[in-house]
């Protein structure tokens, strides 16, 4: 049965042995000089990782007695995560060589994070969920503060440790609770004990302990404090990772505790999840609105888009868990674009992050200037862009699922939000002052540009499926 | 023809992908030859929405020529026309052409601008021709982008703060209703806007905190709907807005504001409102009345005051939509009949105010009033222009403003003596504003020394008024061009929505019961 076992685990084996191997390699032959080859062959490899996953036949499997689960949702989950990490290593190789950040860890500690994050969605038990989220953590804390003599980087890495911190002692207390009263860490254990909507005391607040170690993970308000100084301090490049996969891992592990081991006991965690909905979408639309640097700027536009995709997730339906799928998708989509655009601001040979050097980008860069345009307003969620959908889709299933309010208070939010993305716009197209950025954009952060406003564009016809994978990935969670 | 609508609705986005491809150039050359494709796409759109007419059938009082196909998200991409969508469609094409021609001399950004226009055109067409809810929204929506562009970029010295308030308030309303055809999609199960008109939604009394709410669901779609078409017509006391988007938008984009922009709101008034909810209508209907006749009078007389030449005209629009909401919400044929004149009327007449201020706008470079005068002796073809739809504007018998604004009194009449009354003196009181203005501008001794080499219209600005003035006056002569296409539609509206409260006990009685 070991073998079965491992065969189900294949992609995260090949993938913690290439990292290992790797180490190992690059240490021995000093290989920074490998390290462009190296980031290369891990997108390739993640790729190919993403392509297996797909061609995996459909079915859910268990491994280890159920600690492990491969189901479709795991299997989409996983795609994004690989897809997302791969895209971001491509369009942020050229900036590391730029800023002589590019050495062979890099990628090999994404791509243990990337194991860990895989982990993560495929958890069956508090263990394993436990195990998956470290590896990531880990790895993460370590790339934060990758520009070791800067101090905003080792400051980012730092808090983002200490925090991270905090919230796995929570999420662990938690769970020990859980543990306790449920006498079991396997999620389909904890859902026997916790079904038919009578659930313990002490259950229930172990759940609420796990909510908040999770909410932590995917930034939602109000445990959100680590996230605009970790974007603002870490390199460019590792604030792309932050705001992509890492959340797709932590809001799908979300759903995957909530659905799989407390699906019997919607109500008791539906408040909660509604609460951390709100406040991340009005903390996260009010509070940008002051912020003159763009990866500030994104981290509180992040936190606003995991309001809106735990908006989803709140209705506690399949539909809602579809929704969030779809609404992650997009979320990811946009980012990795929106990053590649960040990744290339550069005045005078120096990276820059501020808004205001976007002034009048629109005269000198029609292009690049329009596809940025289409990302804004698809991350405000004005149609027909795509990211409108991904709205329309959570606000479908808050309704559906009787919470009203919580979709009324969601479109106010995003009217509040439009606005710093209306802000963006106004530096690029309606700015008098020449003085702007002035440097050039490289092929790949092009591609990465481009390929994402044109999705958010040409989506409009038929969002290129994607809903109705998530609809079956959701329909294997929600059993 | 199958495909005929979707060739009229995307055939000026079409132009728009081709000129975003040609991005980079801006030489004199490549500027002339986005104006003239995007002149090019515009005409033909409009002859071929010309043979959209020729098939339409007025006696049918159903929606025609309709293409649906599978779309994302179990929605469906449904489009088609009926009596009260097809003029305003023809209404956009028609005047796309003469925007463009309007906008010869920019020389700003050119390309931009023609992708912008265009751009807008697919997405007002895309609004009355959508049969389905969300597709409807993502028109609606979209046509944010262009025109916060459009005055963004191209507009007055305060541009930036009347984009982001155009935006932002439009945006505020139209959200509610999106959550309004979400839920509307949860109790229908479908976002079919034929199949919509037939369901009845719950209209029993909700106990709300304590609070009896008549109307029950009803109301609250109602009022989500009546918060995005309420801000786009705009009605008082939303209304802020027009002004500054007015005023700092370029002549073209004005036009295209008032023209057309505004109709969606009295549209969705017409395709949604009244038939989706007609007892949470008939509930609200004296309060949209009250709020009519006080946007009539109290914006004539705002308008009156203004220092600035499309100040005033901007507030002149807000009182004549005053007319269009009254006419809607007097839910009788008269009324309707008229509302919709009344915006097929404005919206020659507002665009042609709007072009003849852009006209001495391109010379002179201001719109204060203070600075005109006595152009009647160096312009005398611009003078009889300005007059002819000054007077329309007005409302003066045998121009088509005339018609409108008497059809919607006669309706309103019959529900009301009160408002009646009162919306007949914003008649007077918009003859009291245009003459003055008209005088003010055109009449009087050219004593200014700037103004003594100013030059009469050019050929191209005269070609421009000329299908505007003939419109103008056909509709007004001959109103039944627009009555008889209207006319079937509007009474299977009608008597759907008197149905439907007939089935219902009036209001007074279930609230009296409770």
């Amino acid at each position: 049965m070991i073998g079965a076992d491992l065969g189900i685990l294949i992609p995260e084996i090949v993938l913690s042995l290439y990292a290992l191997g790797g180490l190992l390699v690059a240490v021995y032959i000093s290989g920074d000089r490998l390290a462009g080859t190296l980031t290369q062959v891990t997108a390739a490899l993640f790729v190919v990782m993403a392509l297996y996953i797909g061609v995996t036949p459909d079915g859910t499997r268990d491994a280890f007695g159920g600690m492990v689960i491969d189901d479709g949702f795991a299997r989409f989950a996983k795609i994004m995560i690989l897809l997302s990490t791969a895209a971001v290593l491509l369009i942020s190789q050229d900036f590391m060589a730029k800023s002589d950040l590019l050495r062979f860890e890099y990628p090999m500690l994404i791509a243990l994070a990337t194991v860990g994050m895989m982990m993560m969605v495929s958890s069956g038990d508090l263990i394993v969920l436990y195990m998956g989220l470290e590896l990531q953590s880990l790895s993460l804390y370590v790339i934060a503060a990758l520009r070791r003599e800067s101090v905003r980087s080792t400051e980012a890495g730092l808090k983002y440790f200490i925090l991270g911190a905090l919230s796995s002692g929570l999420l662990l207390y938690g769970a020990s609770l859980v543990y306790g009263y449920a006498g079991t860490t396997l999620f389909s254990g904890i859902i026997a004990a916790a079904g038919d909507g009578k659930v313990e005391l002490g259950l229930l607040f172990g759940l609420v302990f796990l909510l908040a170690g999770l909410a932590f993970k995917v930034s939602a308000a109000p445990f959100h404090m680590w996230t605009p100084d970790v974007y603002e301090g870490a390199p460019t490049p590792v604030t792309a990772v932050f705001a992509t996969a890492p959340k797709v891992a932590a809001m799908v592990l979300f759903a995957r505790v909530v659905h799989d081991a407390f699906g019997g006991v919607v109500g008791d965690w539906q408040q909660v999840v509604a609460f951390l909905a709100v406040g991340s979408m009005f903390l996260g639309a009010i509070a940008a609105i002051g912020q003159t640097d763009i990866k500030r700027l994104m981290a509180y536009s992040s936190i606003s888009h995991m309001g809106f995709a735990l908006m989803g997730l709140s209705a506690g339906t399949e539909q809602g868990v579809s929704a969030m799928l779809i609404y992650m998708a997009i979320y990811v989509t946009m980012n990795i674009g929106t990053f590649a655009f960040i990744l290339s601001m550069e005045k005078d040979g120096r990276h820059v992050t501020g808004i205001s050097s976007l002034n009048n980008f629109a005269l000198k860069e029609p292009m690049k200037a329009l596809a940025l345009l289409i990302l804004m307003f698809s991350l405000a969620g004005v149609p027909p862009l795509v990211g409108f959908f991904g709205k329309y889709a959570v606000l479908l299933a808050a309704v559906d699922a009787g919470l009203v309010w919580l979709a009324v208070a969601g479109v106010i939010a995003s009217v509040i939000g439009a606005f710093y993305y209306l802000r963006i716009v106004y530096f690029m197209y309606f700015g008098t002052n020449e003085d702007g950025l002035d440097g050039q954009m490289n092929v790949l952060p092009w591609v990465g540009l481009m390929a994402s406003a044109g999705i958010m564009l040409l989506g409009v016809l038929n969002l290129f499926g994607i809903d109705g994978l998530a609809q079956a990935a959701a329909a294997t969670l929600i059993r | 023809m199958d495909f005929l609508l979707s060739i009229v609705t995307f055939l000026p986005l079409t132009a728009a992908l081709i000129l975003v491809a040609g991005l980079r150039g801006d030489d004199a050359a490549a500027q002339v030859n986005a104006k003239r494709l995007a002149l090019a796409a515009t005409v033909s759109t409009f002859f071929i929405s010309l043979f959209v007419l020729l098939e339409f059938d007025p006696g049918d009082t159903g929606f025609q020529l309709v293409e649906e196909r599978e779309w994302l998200l179990g929605l469906t991409y449904k489009i088609g026309v009926d009596g009260i969508s097809i003029l305003f469609v023809l209404l956009t094409t028609f005047l796309m052409p003469l925007v463009i021609a309007a906008c010869w001399d920019v020389t700003h950004r050119v390309k931009e601008y023609m992708i912008a226009l265009l751009v807008l055109e697919t997405l007002m067409i895309g609004v009355f021709v959508a049969l389905d809810l969300v597709l409807f929204y993502l028109f609606f929506e979209a046509g944010l982008i262009p025109m916060f562009l459009i005055i963004g970029i191209w507009g007055g010295k305060n541009r930036i703060y009347a984009s982001f308030k155009f935006f932002l308030y439009t945006f505020l309303g139209s959200v509610l209703m999106l959550v309004a055809m979400v839920a509307m999609y949860v109790d229908a199960g479908t976002t079919d806007i034929p199949t919509l008109l037939n369901h009845r939604f719950d209209a029993e009394p909700i106990n709300l905190f304590g609070w009896q709410i008549a109307g029950g669901s009803q109301m609250f779609l109602w009022l989500a709907f009546f918060a995005s078409f309420a801000v786009k017509m705009p009605m008082w006391p939303v209304h802020t807005w027009l002004p500054d988007a007015h005023v700092q938008a370029p002549t073209a984009g004005s036009v295209v504001l008032a023209a057309i922009l505004l109709k969606m709101g009295g549209y969705g008034f017409l395709r949604f409102s009244l038939p989706m909810f007609p007892i949470a209508s008939d509930i609200m209907a004296p309060m949209v009345l009250w709020f009519s006749v006080i946007a009539i009078v109290y914006t004539s007389l705002v308008a009156m005051v203004q220092e600035d030449m499309k100040k005033l005209i901007a507030y002149s629009s807000v009182a004549h939509m005053g007319f269009v909401t009254m006419g809607i919400f007097a839910a009788n044929q008269q009324g309707v009949d008229g509302a919709i004149f009344q915006m097929i009327s404005h919206g020659f007449i507002s665009g042609a105010l709007f072009l003849c201020v852009g006209v001495i706008y391109d010379r002179m470079h201001t719109r204060d009033i203070d600075a005109y005068g006595g152009l009647v002796t160096r312009m005398p073809a611009y003078a009889a222009v300005f007059m002819l739809f000054t007077l329309a504007n007005v409302g003066l018998p045998g121009t088509s403003g005339f018609v409108g604004e008497f059809l919607t009194l006669i309706g309103v009449f019959q529900v009301s003596t009160w408002i009646g009354v009162l919306a007949a003196t914003g008649v007077i009181l918009s003859a009291g504003y245009a003459l003055w203005l008209y005088r003010r501008v055109v009449f009087g001794d050219l004593i200014k020394e700037s103004l003594k080499s100013i030059t009469d219209m050019t050929m191209r600005e005269r070609a421009i008024f000329a299908p505007l003035i003939v419109m103008t006056l056909l509709l007004g002569v001959y109103p039944s061009l627009v009555i008889e296409v209207v006319g079937p539609s509007v009474k299977a509206l009608l008597t759907q929505y008197d149905t439907a409260l007939a089935a219902h006990p009036p209001h007074d009685a279930v609230a009296a019961s409770h």
